[in-house]
C-alpha cells in the first residue's frame, strides 16, 4: 500500500461497498426494536420481540442443541485435526501420504450436499445391518460437522507446525525427551493458539451448518440454523430480528475482545525484545 | 590447548567415528568419515555448506541413522541409540531454546527428563546460571533476552547434564560479527573450566582457528584434512584445504627434478621453475600444485636475480589493510598473484611503495612452497 489519496471514485466504490454489506445487518438490528409485528413497517421503539424471543421454547431449545453440537463437535474436531495435522507436517513420506492429504481435505472442497446425502445413505444401511445408530439427531449431526470441522483444524494446526522451528522439537529429544512427551510438552503448547482458533472456527462452522444438518438431523432434533430457515419460510418476525441482534452482538464482542488481547500480547512481546536489545547494547 | 591434545594421543580415543557412511536416496551425504577424537579435546568440523559436517553432527546426536559405519563413544557403541538415550547433548544454530518456558525452565527440562530429584534440579540449575553469568534472567522468557544472552542460556542448557560429548552447530553464527570474535574466547573459557569433550561445526575458519585444539576440513562428504590450526594452516595436504584456510597463490605444472634435498617444478603461468627445498615422494613427471601463500611472497622494484621462484609483473591492484597490503601482481602470463606486504618494508629501505601499473619483481625462499598432489 502507498500513501496515494484514494480517487474520488475509489472512495465512493468503497463506501458503496461497505454499506451494501453493512445497511442488511443495521437495519435488522433496528428493526429488531420495531413494535409493529410487520418487519418492513416502522411502528415505534419496543423490546417487547427479545422479551418472547426468551420465552419462546422452542428457539431456545434449539439455541441449546446447536451449542451443545457445537461444543462437542469442535472438541472431536480440534482432537482428530491436531493429529492429522501433525502426521501432515511431521511425517513427510510414509506410504499414502498424499492420499490421507487429499483426503484430510476433501470435506472442505465437496459440496456439502454431497457428503450430507453420502452421510445419510451411510447412517441408513448401518442402522438397518447393526442397529447403530437407532435414530438421526444429536449424534449423527455431531458426527457429521466433526467431518467437516476437522478438515479445517488440520489445515490451520499443519500450517502453524510448518512455521514452527523442527529444531525445537529435535533440542527437547536431545535433552532425552520421548517422542509422546514432546507432543505434548513442546510442540502442543506451541500450537496451543492454532488450536484455539481451529475450536473458534469449528464453533462457528457448526453453528450455522445449515445443509449437512438438514440430512443428518431427525424429527426430535432441530437446530437453530433450521428454526430460522422454517420460520423465514412461514414468513418473518420481529423475533427473529431479535436473535441475530443477539448474535452479532455476541460475536462482536467475542472479536473485539480476542483483538484486544492479541494486539496487547503482542506489544508487550515487543517491549520486553526491545528493552533486551537496549540492556546488552549498554552492558 | 595442543598440549593437552598431543599428551592424550597416545591413550585409547575417547570418541571414534568408524567409517560412517550417510545417503539421502542416491545422494551420498557423509562418504566414509573416520576420526578420533580424545578426552576433553575441542574438535572442529569446517567446511563450507553442504559438505556434510551438519550431517555427521546430526548423526553423533542421533537425529539421522548412518547408512554404514560405527560410532564408539567412551566404550560404549552408540550407532544405534536413539537421540533421548545418549550421553550428548547438542547446542543448536537457532539455539531452540523452548519459548513457551522462563530460561531456569529451560535449563532443567533436560534434568526433568532424568527424573532428578527437585533439589537437585534448583542445584545444578543455579550452578549453570553462574556458569554462564545469566542467574538474574532465570525468570525471564527468551525473547526477552538479547543474541548472546539467548546464546549462553543454550550453551547452559546444553551442559546442564554434564554430557559427554556436548555438540556445537554453528554456535556463533546466529550473533553480529563484533559479539562473535568476544564470544569466542568467553566460550572456549566456559568449555575448558567445564572440561567437555566438544564437536563444533562452523563454516568460519577464524571461529574454527580460534577455540578448536584441532580442525577436520571437510568437502563433499569426505574428511580432507585433520590437524591443528597451525598444522592445517602451514602444511595444508590438498588444493582445497590450501585454499579453504587463508589465501594462497597455486601454481600447477610437472615435477622437473625430484631429489632428495629439492623438487623443481615447471610452472607455465608462473613463466618459470618453483623450487622446493624438500624432496616429495612421487614418480617424475607427475602434474602437482604448488601453494605460495601470500605472506611469504616478497614485493621488489628493483630487478632480483633470475631464476626460479621468481618472476616479473606489474601492480594491477591494491588493497590497503593499515597495516599491511596486499598487491595483486599480473605476471606475464596474465596470472594474478597475491603478495601481502607490511606498510613499513617500504619505509624502511626508502622506498616508494609501488603504486598501479609499476614493474614490480616477486620472490618467495625455497622452503615456502608447499606442494600438494591433489
Amino acid at each position: 500500500m502507498n500513501n496515494q489519496q484514494l480517487s474520488p471514485f475509489l472512495k465512493g466504490m468503497l463506501l458503496l461497498g461497505l454499506l451494501f454489506l453493512y445497511i442488511p445487518i443495521v437495519s435488522l438490528i433496528v428493526y429488531s426494536f420495531n413494535d409493529s409485528k410487520l418487519v418492513t413497517v416502522w411502528g415505534g421503539f419496543s423490546t417487547k420481540w427479545y422479551a418472547s424471543l426468551f420465552q419462546n421454547e422452542q428457539i431456545i431449545s434449539a439455541v441449546e442443541l446447536s451449542v451443545q453440537i457445537a461444543l462437542a463437535s469442535a472438541t472431536a474436531a480440534v482432537t482428530l485435526g491436531t493429529i492429522a495435522g501433525f502426521v501432515l507436517a511431521r511425517f513427510k513420506r510414509f506410504p499414502g501420504s498424499s492420499l490421507f492429504a487429499g483426503m484430510m481435505t476433501a470435506p472442505m472442497v465437496m459440496p456439502e450436499v454431497i457428503t450430507g446425502l453420502s452421510m445419510l445413505l451411510l447412517f441408513i444401511s448401518m442402522q438397518q445391518l447393526i442397529g447403530v445408530p437407532a435414530e438421526r439427531g444429536f449424534f449423527t449431526i455431531w458426527v457429521g460437522h466433526t467431518t467437516l470441522c476437522m478438515a479445517y483444524v488440520a489445515v490451520v494446526v499443519r500450517s502453524r507446525l510448518l512455521e514452527i522451528d523442527q529444531s525445537l522439537e529435535d533440542a527437547a529429544m536431545d535433552l532425552g525427551a520421548r517422542p509422546l512427551k514432546i507432543f505434548f510438552v513442546i510442540t502442543l503448547p506451541l500450537v496451543a493458539q492454532a488450536i484455539a482458533s481451529g475450536f473458534l472456527l469449528s464453533v462457528t462452522l457448526s453453528l450455522d451448518d445449515l445443509v449437512m444438518t438438514a440430512f443428518l438431523s431427525g424429527p426430535g432434533s432441530t437446530t437453530l440454523p433450521q428454526v430460522i430457515f422454517s420460520k423465514v419460510r412461514l414468513g418473518l418476525n420481529p423475533e427473529i430480528n431479535a436473535l441475530a441482534s443477539i448474535t452479532v452482538l455476541v460475536v462482536g464482542v467475542l472479536v473485539i475482545v480476542a483483538n484486544y488481547l492479541m494486539l496487547n500480547s503482542q506489544r508487550k512481546r515487543e517491549r520486553a525484545m526491545a528493552a533486551a536489545m537496549r540492556e546488552s547494547s549498554a552492558g | 590447548m595442543v598440549d593437552a591434545a598431543k599428551q592424550s594421543a597416545s591413550e585409547k580415543p575417547y570418541l571414534s567415528i568408524a567409517n560412517i557412511v550417510k545417503k539421502f536416496g542416491d545422494t551420498t551425504a557423509v562418504d566414509g568419515v573416520t576420526l578420533d577424537i580424545q578426552r576433553k579435546e575441542i574438535f572442529a568440523l569446517l567446511g563450507s555448506s553442504g559438505c556434510g559436517k551438519s550431517t555427521l553432527l546430526r548423526m553423533l546426536a542421533g537425529m539421522e541413522r548412518p547408512t554404514s559405519g560405527q560410532i564408539i563413544l567412551d566404550g560404549q557403541d552408540i550407532t544405534k541409540l536413539a537421540p533421548y538415550d545418549r550421553p550428548i547433548n547438542m547446542m543448536f544454530q537457532s539455539y531452540a531454546l523452548f519459548p513457551h518456558m522462563s530460561v531456569a525452565d529451560n535449563i532443567a527440562f533436560g534434568l526433568k527428563q532424568d527424573k532428578m530429584p527437585k533439589g537437585e534440579i534448583d542445584a545444578r540449575v543455579a550452578e549453570m546460571l553462574d556458569l554462564v553469568q545469566m542467574r538474574k534472567y532465570a525468570n525471564r522468557k527468551p525473547y526477552q533476552l538479547s543474541g548472546g544472552q539467548q546464546q549462553r542460556v543454550a550453551l547452559a542448557r546444553s551442559l546442564a547434564k554434564r554430557p559427554k560429548l556436548l555438540l556445537l552447530d554453528e554456535p556463533l553464527g546466529a550473533l553480529d560479527k563484533k559479539l562473535r570474535q568476544q564470544t569466542q574466547l568467553e566460550l572456549v573459557n566456559t568449555l575448558e573450566s567445564v572440561g567437555v569433550t566438544c564437536i563444533m561445526v562452523t563454516h568460519d575458519q577464524e571461529e574454527a582457528m580460534t577455540m578448536a585444539t584441532r580442525i577436520g576440513i571437510m568437502s563433499e562428504g569426505q574428511l580432507l584434512q585433520v590437524g591443528t590450526p597451525a598444522e592445517i594452516y602451514d602444511y595444508p595436504n590438498c588444493r582445497f584445504t590450501a585454499e579453504f584456510i587463508g589465501d594462497t597463490n597455486l601454481f600447477t605444472g610437472p615435477v622437473v627434478v625430484d631429489e632428495p634435498d629439492r623438487v623443481e617444478i615447471e610452472a607455465a603461468e608462473l613463466g618459470g621453475r618453483i623450487w622446493i627445498d624438500h624432496g616429495i615422494t612421487g614418480p617424475k613427471g607427475m602434474q602437482v600444485w604448488a601453494s605460495i601463500r601470500p605472506e611469504d611472497v616478497r614485493v621488489d622494484r628493483d630487478p632480483v636475480a633470475a631464476g626460479p621462484n621468481a618472476a616479473k609483473g606489474s601492480v594491477a591492484e591494491i588493497a590497503y589493510f593499515g597495516s599491511y597490503s596486499v598487491y595483486h601482481v599480473k605476471l606475464g602470463s596474465g596470472k594474478v598473484l597475491k603478495a601481502m606486504v607490511p606498510v613499513n618494508r617500504w619505509h624502511e629501505a626508502n622506498l616508494e611503495p609501488p603504486t598501479w601499473g609499476d614493474q614490480v619483481y616477486v620472490s618467495w625462499r625455497a622452503d615456502m612452497p608447499v606442494v600438494l598432489t591433489r
